[in-house]
């Protein structure tokens, strides 16, 4: 599904990933762990797109496509989702405002009209139930005046509406007490199915718990230094990353 | 960044003006520039009693001796006076059939504007006088109207048919030593619309002025006047455009407002006059002056305003509070983009007891635009427990244009309540990012936005309207923001 070659890229002339090579297959799940600094977050901008990555060497490919070459929509209509780090506010538009303008672009592009007001509340409704969101949320404006964890929830609850082909949490666990944690994972596991993948970027083990994935890889100074199972985390939780700044671990 | 915020400027910043055809119908004409023959020219073209030409000839008198204000945060190119032409009206052709009958021609335009003038055709609930240069074209609903006593006509004709009621209420609210666009528009306004409601009645539909200049080289000069006897509630609605010119043409209108013991008056504005190109060429100077008076105890009176068009907009929707426990309210939102330049904001003068008012105004520059927001809150000695609250926010599509606001606050009774709010914001580039992330084009993610931002005021415009004030928020920032 998605596969990253080399990949180099800069932000305001620095460095940041300087060869990444990933390999994402379908019915996966890959976790991308690392210090603070390593590039993790670099990543999931360079995937979605966003301007301020400058991408100076490497190849991604998104089921056959060239994945640089799109804009942020069309990588997102293509079924890239990000769960964002930190959900960006939009007073005055609701919810389900949002959710109706972008069902429906995803909709156009795949050459389908758009829903009908009945069929996307029904929509709204079923996946709502799905994620555990409180009903009120989606009347509100986007984001504003939620608290952390409702924010994170409201991203699942945008990635359950999009149904992704591959979605990237970024950092989703920042923020959660363990009750929200496990809702925003619960989410994820749902979602899940043999022909979507996502991608986890953490720095803890803990959601790890509860989403488990197939692969962990370690991203360590732009570079993934180590990939193994899930057991990997568990070693990085108990010996720390100075076990990996330090070399020991490679 | 800056580049991309270029980029995404530019492209929201570059869309054509929709309604900038010039309608080709024969147009009577008077020759350009301002004298007394002139006004007695216009005021004989229009069957005028006598009280009405001197009622024009002294506000011209005094307009000669006044000068241009040059108080506002604008730019203005000197305007020569006597180079417009003060009176151009479509030829009526001479139809066989009834009196009525309107040039096709005519008809085809505000068809084209959404503005069928056919009542089977009408939006239901909305009467229109529809106003082309200096004439109305046609008022439909007149008598359905009639029924329940309610006036509402051109101003030509009100003068006629109802001399009274207009000797009575007109200039009551601003007179025409008031300002130097009063002035000018006393002396040479041309037609506008009349509206009366009884005590008593509320008007069952919306009543609106649609106004169309077509002519080239005029000024338009329309005149407004809304008088809502006890007990009476009107919704009023103001739409207008102009051809795309490369010449500057002048707009100097005034609207009245006169609302009666617990009467309510709802006024919307969707000012769409074009704006000029993108470098800032052409386009309308719109210099308003519009004012109402809450006259009767618990009266109110509400402007709403969604202005999106002209070269320069100049403009002070207010009210003055006489009857205690009235209310007024102003919400703006005001649109300036590529060379725009708007001043604009209210004036709430509060005289009667425990009379309260509400400003929200929302500005958004786009481009080389300068935005201002300009208000006066003004609370007499005699006005007990007066109450204010404003609140004035800026949103900024770049770093090229400006945002300014000017508020001023002249309260001489301890016992009253002002307060003001003021923020200033620029549209996020995680905003965007973060709807592209959805799916969302940037065009459509600063449409959203933006509405989202102005959706406070476009709530108060009546459905059909909110809908189109929508659009036109997004088409005229479309090109500024990608």
């Amino acid at each position: 599904m998605l596969v990253i070659k080399d990949l180099h890229a800069k932000i305001n002339d620095k460095e940041i990933l300087k060869g990444i090579n990933l390999e994402v297959k379908a019915g996966e799940v890959h976790a991308i762990m690392g210090p603070n600094g390593s590039g993790k977050s670099t990543l999931a901008s360079v995937l979605t797109g966003r301007e301020l990555v400058e991408v100076t060497h490497g190849q991604v490919e998104f089921n056959g496509k060239n994945l640089l070459e799109m804009s942020p929509e069309i990588r997102s209509r293509e079924g890239i989702f990000l769960s964002f780090q930190y959900p960006v506010e939009i007073p005055g538009v609701s919810m389900v405002n949002f959710m109706k303008a972008a069902v429906n672009e995803h909709r156009k592009y795949k050459g389908l009209g758009p829903l009908s007001a009945s069929d996307f509340l029904k929509l709204l409704r079923e996946r709502k139930e799905l994620v555990e969101i409180d009903s009120a949320l989606t009347n509100r404006s986007v984001n504003e005046g939620f608290s952390g964890g409702e924010k994170k929830k409201n991203e699942i609850f945008q990635m359950a509406m999009l149904e992704p082909k591959l979605a990237i949490l970024d950092e989703t666990d920042s923020g959660l007490d363990i009750d929200a944690l496990r809702i925003v994972a619960n989410g994820v596991n749902k979602l899940k199915r043999p022909d979507n993948a996502v991608v986890v970027i953490t720095h803890y083990q803990r959601l790890l718990d509860y989403i488990v994935p197939d692969f962990v890889h370690i991203l360590y100074n732009g570079r993934i230094v180590k990939s193994a199972g899930k057991e990997l985390a568990l070693e990085l939780e108990k010996k720390g990353y100075d076990w990996i700044k330090n070399g020991e671990g490679l | 960044m800056t580049d991309e915020q270029d980029k995404i400027l530019d492209e929201v910043t570059n869309s054509e003006y929709k309604y900038g055809f010039v309608t080709d119908v024969e147009t009577e004409m008077i020759p350009k520039g301002l004298n007394e023959d002139v006004i007695r020219m216009i005021s004989k073209k229009k069957e005028e009693p006598d009280w009405m030409l001197e009622f024009r000839l002294n506000a011209f008198r005094h307009w000669q001796k006044m000068e241009m204000p040059t108080w506002a945060h604008l730019t203005i190119p000197e305007i020569n006076y006597q180079d417009i032409i003060y009176y151009a009206a479509p030829k009526r052709k001479a139809a066989p059939g009834s009196l009525d009958e309107i040039d096709p021609e005519l008809k085809a335009t505000f068809d084209k504007l959404g503005i069928p003038l056919e009542e089977q055709k009408m939006l239901t609930g909305v009467a229109v006088d529809a106003v082309m240069d200096s004439t109305s074209v046609k008022t439909t609903f007149r008598e359905t109207l009639a029924e329940q006593g309610i006036i509402f006509c051109s101003m030509t004709e009100a003068i006629k048919e109802h001399p009274d009621l207009v000797r009575k209420y007109l200039a009551s609210v601003v007179p025409p030593t008031d300002n130097f666009f009063a002035a000018l528009n006393s002396a040479v306004f041309s037609d506008g619309s009349f509206c009366y409601i009884p005590k008593g009645v509320r008007c069952p539909m919306e009543l609106s002025t649609y106004f169309r200049i077509n002519a080239a080289n005029t000024g338009q000069f329309e005149r407004t006047l809304i008088v809502a006897d006890d007990d009476s509630y009107v919704s009023y609605l103001e739409g207008c455009t102009a051809p795309m010119r490369d010449e500057n043409q002048l707009h100097a209108a005034i609207v009245e407002i006169i609302a009666m013991e617990n009467a309510e008056v709802k006024y919307s504005t969707v000012q769409n006059w074009y704006p000029g190109d993108k470098n800032g060429k052409g386009g309308i100077y719109n210099f308003v002056t519009k004012r109402g008076m809450c006259r009767g105890k618990n009266s109110k009176i509400s402007w709403t305003q969604v202005e999106t068009g002209s070269a320069i907009t100049w403009k002070y929707p207010s009210c003055i509070l006489l009857g205690d426990n009235s209310y007024s309210e102003f919400y703006s939102v005001a649109v300036t983009n590529n060379y725009q330049q708007a001043d604009t904001g209210t004036k709430m003068i509060h005289i009667g007891k425990n009379t309260r008012s509400r400003i929200v105004s929302k500005g958004i520059s786009a481009g080389f635009s300068n935005n201002s927001y300009r208000g006066l809150v003004k609370v007499l000695k005699g006005a007990e427990n007066a109450r204010n609250f404003s609140q004035c926010d800026s949103l900024l599509l770049g770093d090229k244009c400006g945002a300014h606001t000017f508020p001023y606050l002249e309260v001489e009774n301890p016992s009253s309540i002002v307060e003001h709010e003021a923020t200033t914001s620029k549209i996020g580039e995680d905003q965007i990012f973060y709807c592209n992330q959805r799916g969302l084009s940037t065009e459509d993610a600063v449409g959203l936005i933006i509405n989202g931002y102005a959706k406070e005021v476009l709530n108060k415009l009546p459905m059909e309207f909110a809908v189109e004030a929508q659009k036109l928020l997004q088409i005229s920032l479309e090109g500024s923001v990608g």
